[in-house]
């Protein structure tokens, strides 16, 4: 212990074992004051990291558990939105008065305005509140809105062209929402037209690189689709006013960001409105404010003077609510002939409709070591809907191109794409994972496997590979309450909400972890801004953020609980212990000194022992580095009908030590099975002469069922950093990024030729199946 | 997949939301006397849900979807497409499972409807609720209740069903957050069927809790010549 003479707050230098798989060095990390040492690789743990079963599983499979989409309240109106249905225009003159007087209207809002221009078919133009959802929808076909056509584009390609009708005049007007990565409003970037950069990233000289006499080069343009975040529960809440009060209950990944934003636009204190979030279905990165849908159900509702519910339907979540933007990506590298990477150049064009569309160069930056690295980035606007984050941003369309482009320098090296990668990997724990998944893959009999595994002629079989990279260990701002009561169980609060990612038993398992007590004796609370400050759950920074704070407060209360035990028993605090369900004083002789854990908290006052802590900074002096993970992918592709099959997955991932290995291995097998609708189905369409969509619904915007999905095996590596206390980082976003490039380059294996587009549709795969064929190739 | 009694199969109602409901309302006209015919304005009708009788009033366009959250208030059956494409409204009706976002409830009169609320025994789950959690088969939840109800339409016609049995039963009820596989596992551990210990999911236990068959540190940094092993150098290069 020792005191900084320049802020006077005592700080603990701690030695911390930092490493993984048995192999450890020793650190030493200046911790916080109040805050527990980083657990050392040695510890026994009761709960943490065993396959704890959810505590809302109950809930969830009876229909008891209540989501704010199944909200009902007395006097409860519905609410429904009027959308524009032309890709662009401008909004002559909007009448509400006829919908006003429709049958049970009791609200009636005007969100465009008259002479407003409307950027994408689908935009919000009115809204209407009824006493039932069917008087709802009549009465918005009452509202009489006039609308001037105007030129408009959806394709990225005829975007990008000179004459091409423009998205925005003046400049984007995009927005944000937490979780997104950078987009081009950050700054002032050179505009043209539609196309809007580039964003740039410079390292050495990676043009002089490739000229150099003994470059081995190659290069390729990619292609990937949008995609749709799908949520199975829609974008909405319901709004319920009290005089000044607005109580919400949102379907949101952000209880505070709704509660702040909703008080900005709403132009009343935050301290008055109250977010709930107690069950979630999904969000994916779109669910960060209230959204339009979320304003205008607060409004209406004031305007009523009742509580108003407003969900999307299913096609104005596909439409509206956002999406994966998609990109063309042209990818340059070269390589000495031993395989050490010289040089990448990317240059990015992505398009997220009226929303910034780039962020894919997290891989190309990330992953390999590099001297010269250029990647230019691009934003295209479009006539369509906004993106918004989604499940790693950019990064699975990143690692699809970059991966590829690794497997083609691989072939012309004429080196294994495993070893190109090991050799060019600065991440120990990843090369550790690439060894891991290949050996359970069977990478080394991947080839003779390619033709003989499959007795279906013209069915072969390929293995592919694919690595991870993301960033995020979470960071300070969340507290957390953990109380004691008299009889042995504890209370823990936090304003965190669950997104079915399990959030809610990871808080329970490490308040038990801590205070040594069984999970059943826990009582959890979260989902409401009533709770101390949680963390909004973007950027897999739920749990890293979430978890140190929890175990801090549970480590205070147990400093309070040891103090009133000794206190009772007229000994030292420091002498208190607390281990295998007992609390004993040290070096005590006085047998009554040792007594389990119920008999010590019956010495603690009525009231309990309460203790909130913040989380405490980051140990920036312990293991910072980069969240690894390396997925393997199995496919059959039938040469004939083009058809490709995912049969096995192998997702190797660290994330630091897993709270809950349960469902951890949910949230990796979750990953891989978006990325394998990724790579193989989903794609948004728009209708380029209307600007229409095609497909805004789940029966023709095809995402993975149970027939679709293979085998996912997880291997799980631990990782002690020392970041925080708990050691943890976040698995949501990772798990998904690799799967798409595996799945790729497994179809490039099999058939023999370059897979440069997504989604793999038959018709993909045939075309990679004839360019094998003509250069006299595999398939 | 079984017959409903008016000779649809789900599967049917899947695939034909516009013939369905072509369908669905010829039967209300075939069944209803001429001059008795109710709508447009809402029109009582009592629903046997979970084997208690409710009595509301809805107009005929009312889904028994919208009837059951809305007016009687199991909310525990979800809307997710409003077109039969995803399962998640799927409940029993006398005993088959059908999308109920595809029948209007006043169609629904006289039928048995079963919820997942009533699948549960009092307070005790069924066995196949108690495999869900257990096998961690649902995430979000929010696809979980169809889920659970197709599941267990399976097992009643098929005890033990084989793996492709059960990926056919749920072919039809779409999940988000990609619980399938751990779906499978629930049924096979509520049909007895489910192989223990010998799947990836052990090893993520093994590895995540280091208790694996050899300890902590089983894993083994070995014989590739390539690799740099040292923990130290991987501190100081991904440091950098």
């Amino acid at each position: 212990m020792a005191t900084d003479k320049t802020t006077d707050k005592t700080i603990d230098k701690e030695k911390l074992r930092l490493g993984f798989n048995g192999q450890y060095k020793e650190k030493e990390v200046v911790l916080e004051e109040g805050d527990p040492a980083p657990w050392d690789p040695s510890t026994k743990f009761s709960i943490l990291g065993t396959r704890v079963p959810r505590l809302d599983g109950r809930p969830k499979t009876t229909g008891e558990a209540r989501y704010a989409s199944d909200v009902r309240l007395p006097g409860m109106l519905y609410a429904k939105i009027l959308r524009c249905p032309l890709p662009a225009a401008t909004v002559k003159s909007l009448d509400l008065s006829e919908a006003r007087r429709r049958p049970g209207v009791r609200a009636v809002l005007a969100i465009a305005k008259p002479g407003e221009k409307m950027r994408f078919a689908g935009q919000e133009v009115a809204a209407v509140a009824a006493e039932t959802l069917e008087q709802a929808i009549d009465a918005l076909s009452a509202v009489k809105v006039e609308y001037a056509a105007l030129p408009f584009v959806v394709s990225p390609d005829e975007a990008r062209k000179d004459g091409a009708p423009l998205v925005f005049e003046k400049g984007p007007e995009t927005k944000t929402s937490g979780g997104d990565v950078e987009t081009s409003s950050e700054k002032a970037l050179p505009r043209k037209g539609n196309v809007v950069g580039p964003r740039t990233f410079t390292k050495g000289d990676a043009d002089k690189a490739f000229r150099e006499a003994d470059a081995v080069v190659v290069e390729g343009t990619y292609r990937t689709q949008v995609q749709n975040h799908t949520a199975l529960e829609t974008h909405g809440l319901v709004a319920s006013w009290d005089g000044e009060q607005l109580t919400v209950w949102a379907s949101t990944q952000s209880i505070f960001s709704v509660r702040d934003e909703l008080a900005e636009t709403l132009e009343i204190p935050a301290s008055r409105i109250r977010v709930l979030t107690d069950y979630m279905g999904g969000g994916f990165g779109a669910k960060f404010g209230p959204g339009v849908e979320g304003v205008a159900a607060a409004r209406l509702a004031k305007e009523a003077g009742a509580p108003v519910k407003l969900f999307l339907d299913r096609r104005e979540e596909q439409l509206a609510t956002g999406n994966r933007p998609s990109s063309e990506q042209w990818i340059k590298l070269a390589a000495k002939k031993d395989g050490t990477l010289t040089a990448l150049h990317l240059v990015v064009h992505g398009n997220g409709g009226t929303n910034g569309g780039t962020g894919a160069s997290g891989p190309a930056k990330n992953i390999y070591r590099c001297p010269n690295v250029k990647v230019e980035e691009y934003d295209v606007f479009t006539n369509a809907g906004p993106s918004a984050a989604f499940r790693a941003p950019g990064h699975p369309q990143g690692a699809f191109v970059l991966e590829g482009a690794m497997d083609e320098l691989a072939k012309k090296l004429g080196m294994d794409p495993i070893a190109l990668r090991m050799k060019n990997d600065p991440s120990e724990v990843r090369r550790e994972e690439l060894r891991i998944g290949a050996e359970k893959i069977g990478w080394s009999g991947r080839d003779a496997a390619r033709r003989s595994a499959s007795k279906e002629p013209g069915v072969v079989r390929g293995v592919g590979v694919g690595a991870a990279v993301w960033y995020n260990t979470g960071g300070t701002g969340p507290r957390a309450t953990v109380t004691i009561l008299k009889d042995g169980s504890a209370q823990v609060e936090q304003g965190v909400q669950d997104l079915g990612t399990g959030a809610r038993t990871m808080v329970g398992i490490v308040t038990a972890e801590e205070l040594g007590v069984p999970l059943e004796s826990v009582t959890v609370t979260i989902g409401d801004t009533r709770l101390p400050f949680g963390p909004g759950s973007g950027g897999s920074t739920t749990t890293p953020s979430s978890a140190p704070t929890i175990r801090r407060a549970a480590y205070q209360a147990k400093l309070k609980l040891a103090a009133a035990v000794a206190k009772s028993w007229k000994v030292d605090p420091a002498s208190i212990s607390f281990a295998g369900g007992r609390v004993k004083a040290a070096g005590d002789s006085n047998a009554k000194h040792d007594v389990t854990w119920k008999d010590a908290c019956k010495l603690i006052p009525e009231e309990g022992i309460s203790a909130t802590a913040e989380r405490a900074e980051n140990h920036e002096d312990a293991w910072k580095r980069f969240i690894a993970g390396a997925q393997f992918a199995e496919v059959e592709v039938d040469t004939e009908t083009g058809k490709v099959r995912v049969l096995r997955v192998v997702a190797v991932h660290d994330c630091g030590l897993a709270v809950n290995a349960l469902t951890t291995e949910s949230q990796i097998q979750g990953g891989v099975i978006q990325g394998v609708s990724y790579a193989l189905f989903e794609n948004r369409l728009l209708d380029r002469p209307t600007g229409k969509p095609l497909n805004a619904n789940v029966e023709q915007y095809k995402i993975a069922g149970a027939l679709d999905v293979p085998e996912v095996d997880v291997v799980i590596v631990p990782v002690w950093d020392g970041v925080n206390n708990t050691h943890s980082t976040g698995i949501g976003e990772p798990s998904t990024v690799p799967t798409a490039a595996a799945i790729a380059n497994a179809v490039s294996h099999a058939v023999g030729a370059r897979i440069r587009q997504l989604p793999i549709t038959p018709e993909v795969v045939l075309a990679a199946v004839e360019e094998a064929r003509s250069k006299g190739g595999a398939a | 997949m079984s017959e409903d009694p008016r000779g649809f199969t789900r599967r049917t109602l899947v695939r034909g939301t516009l013939v369905t409901a072509i369908a669905a309302s010829a039967r209300v006209k075939a069944s209803t006397p001429e001059g008795d015919a109710i709508g447009p304005g809402a029109a009582p009708l009592e629903l046997d849900v979970n084997g208690a009788m409710h009595r509301i009033s809805v107009e005929p366009r009312v889904t028994l979807a919208d009837a059951l959250r809305d007016r009687i208030g199991l909310t525990g059956t979800k809307v997710v497409c409003g077109r039969g494409a995803c399962g998640a409204c799927t409940v029993l009706l006398d005993g088959a499972t059908v999308c109920s976002c595809l029948m209007l409830a006043h169609d629904a009169a006289g039928r048995k409807i079963t919820t997942i609320e009533g699948l549960a025994d009092g307070g005790k789950l069924s066995a196949l609720q108690e495999a869900f959690i257990l096998e961690d088969a649902l995430q979000c939840g929010y696809c979980t209740s169809g889920m659970v109800l197709s599941c267990k339409t399976l097992l009643d016609e098929t005890p033990k069903p084989s793996r492709d049995e059960i990926r056919a039963a749920i072919a039809g009820n779409l999940c988000r957050c990609g619980t399938y596989n751990h779906v499978f596992a629930a049924v096979e551990r509520a049909a007895g069927t489910r192989k223990a210990a010998a799947d990836g999911a052990e090893s993520a236990f093994a590895l995540a809790s280091g208790l694996g068959p050899d300890g902590p540190g089983a894993l083994r940094l070995d014989s590739d010549p390539r690799v740099d092993k040292g923990t130290a150098d991987a501190l100081e290069a991904e440091e950098a």
